[in-house]
């Protein structure tokens, strides 16, 4: 008896893990075509044999003078743009998902938190004051990372942490953070820094360049890959502070962990490319749809989701009509109707609980 | 190993004006299970964080090991994680902040599992089991970690009578094995008779009365804990053994 119940659960865990792997290889065959696509479309078609040759003969000479048009377009164009669109797409996902596992809610993501508009008013202020390159990442970094301790210090009462309280706070310092940015968009020069200003805020890789690429990378990988190294305390993390704590985890200085390994990802990502809402919040609950709640399967399921869906976005973005779309435009006219559906799903679960 | 391995002395807790726990003393060793009985919001589930330290102690101290074996009344664990996947977080403080559960782990959290009972439902969703197979989970969650602690709050209070009489079986046996110290919280005193060798006794007018299981199960010490006329009653278990059993002699002819 013991052994035929032993043998369904060992049955049942090897279905289990081939339909985890198989999840995992439609994502990944996903991603390498739309990174494919990506490279190939464009106002300037490259057929994908031409793509993948170019491509080759950037990765192993590198040094290599670039004199024809499809070249220069597909390798100082497109391809920091695609690199830089997937690392960005991919950090926010994972900011997402370990930000939801550790607020115990499933409705937060860097956005509603504040740190986002945080960010973007760092590199307006920067953007007035004429500061580019990496000053202007510093900057942008620590804007973010104030608003979170804002949010961190209001939502914090009698030494808890409401989730509800929490949204809010966030919503208060995103508010506040908006007032200050359209301030400085008023008092900006309409010549110069104004249009610089607006265009940045309304997000888009448009600008990427394999410099820009490079300054965003270090922190955008580094956060994710720590944050996902991270995956196993975040199942702990997302109990309760009682059951958290008595299984060893110093839950306070864990999350702040946390919330700084988000804060340097979003803040990479907002310095190059502006403000890219809704990706950390769709992508991880379609993450959770595919391969469960477990973390250790969640978070890498929600990396390469959110770079495919990024790069999708991106290339709809510029290639959908003549001239491009800000990318944090489609991304709310894709994202705010799944958060709704989202929303009203959640609610039903708990209430039928 | 002896010496006191988890209590409280001369703990004070208040909630603003209201003094909950009023220098409250008592200690748990290695090898013996302490039962804290008392009417509901008197303040065991306050005693029980005060003691594991997630409760701010306004007067005294308090003593537990860095890990404890806590189960708690329930889990709020709202992701639909498989019971295996709760049990090997126990393993957490073994592991360091970025490392992940490896065979051994898991291998421990499955023999924990099969300790409780619940390897049958090993690869189940967490959320989709009744609630006696939730707390035979979180209990083989709590033996995973390996701690000699092992706390228990309100362990039979959403339980019927059949998952009552499979946790307390259960507590016995590890009472039996001796070596590890247990605290657990209840509102039926036969679950002290059952598997405790001490009992903490938190009387509603704020004292506490701490002592042998023996000498607290008295109609007289029941009484002023319940405020209800309380009997002591011997019957046959079904192995033949005697057994004491506390019984309310609630008002009315036909009433308990």
């Amino acid at each position: 008896m013991s052994s035929v119940s032993e043998g369904l659960a060992v049955s049942r865990r090897s279905r289990e893990w081939t339909r985890t792997t198989l999840v995992f290889a439609a994502l990944l065959a996903l991603f390498f075509v739309s990174l494919l696509v990506s490279i190939c479309a464009g106002r300037f078609g490259v057929p994908v044999g031409r793509a993948l040759a170019l491509v080759w003969q950037g990765a192993t000479d590198p040094s290599r003078p670039l004199t024809a048009m499809d070249e220069r377009i597909v390798l100082l164009v497109r391809a920091p743009r695609v690199l830089l669109a997937a690392m960005a797409g991919a950090g926010l996902a994972v900011c997402g998902a370990a930000l939801q596992g550790v607020f115990r809610n499933p409705l937060v993501s860097p956005d509603i938190l504040g740190i986002s508009q945080g960010a973007a008013f760092g590199g307006a202020l920067a953007i007035m004051l004429g500061i580019w390159g990496l000053p202007l990442i510093a900057m942008v970094f620590l804007t973010g990372m104030a608003a979170l301790v804002a949010v961190g210090f209001l939502a914090r009462v009698d030494g808890r942490t409401e989730t509800v309280t929490v949204i809010l706070s966030g919503l208060v310092v995103s508010s506040m953070f908006a007032a200050v940015v359209s301030l400085l968009q008023f008092v900006a020069d309409p010549e110069s820094s104004l249009p610089a200003i607006v265009y940045w805020l309304m997000g888009s890789f448009a600008s990427a360049t394999w410099e820009r690429t490079l300054i965003a990378a270090p922190g955008l990988l580094i956060g994710a890959a720590l944050l996902w190294s991270l995956r196993f305390r975040l199942n702990i993390l997302s109990l309760e502070e009682a059951e958290a704590k008595s299984l060893g985890a110093k839950t306070e200085r864990e999350r702040w962990l946390v919330f700084g390994l988000v804060a340097v990802i979003v803040g990479s990502q907002v310095a190059v490319s502006g403000i890219v809402g809704w990706i950390g919040i769709v992508i991880p609950h379609a993450a959770r749809l595919l391969v469960g709640h477990d973390h250790r399967v969640m978070l890498p399921a929600s990396i390469v989701l959110g770079a495919t869906f990024t790069i999708i976005i991106d290339t709809l973005a510029r290639t959908a009509t003549a001239a491009e779309i800000p990318l944090g435009v489609i991304t709310a006219l894709v994202g705010a109707p799944i958060f709704a559906v989202l929303l009203r799903r959640h609610y039903r679960e708990r209430s039928s609980r | 190993m002896t010496g006191a391995m988890v209590g409280l002395t001369q703990a004070s807790v208040r909630f603003g004006a209201r003094t909950v726990i009023d220098r409250l003393s008592f200690t748990v060793p290695v090898g013996r299970s302490l039962a804290i009985l008392g009417p509901n919001g008197r303040g065991k589930t306050t005693a029980l964080r005060a003691m594991l330290g997630f409760q701010r102690l306004d007067a005294g101290s308090r003593t537990a090991p860095a890990i404890v074996g806590y189960v708690p009344q329930s889990s709020a664990s709202n992701q639909r994680l498989k019971a295996i996947d709760i049990a090997v977080m126990g393993r957490a403080a073994h592991l360091g902040l970025f490392r992940q559960p490896g065979e051994q782990d898991f291998a421990v959290a499955r023999s924990a599992l099969d300790r409780t009972g619940a390897a049958r439902f090993a690869d189940e969703p967490f959320d989709r089991l009744s609630g006696g197979e939730r707390q035979l989970v979180l209990l083989a969650r709590a033996l995973a970690t390996g701690s000699p602690v092992l706390v228990l709050d309100e362990p039979g209070a959403a339980l019927d009578l059949h998952n009552q009489q499979r946790l307390l079986v259960l507590l016995e046996s590890l009472r039996q094995e001796r070596h590890k110290a247990i605290v657990f919280t209840t509102h039926d005193p036969n679950h002290a008779l059952a598997a405790a060798d001490d009992a903490l006794l938190m009387l509603p007018d704020g004292s506490a009365l701490f002592g042998s299981v023996e000498e607290m199960m008295t109609p007289a010490h029941l009484e002023r804990l319940y405020g209800v006329p309380m009997r002591l009653v011997d019957l046959h278990g079904p192995s033949g053994v005697r057994h004491k059993a506390v019984l309310p002699a609630f008002a009315g002819a036909r009433a308990a």
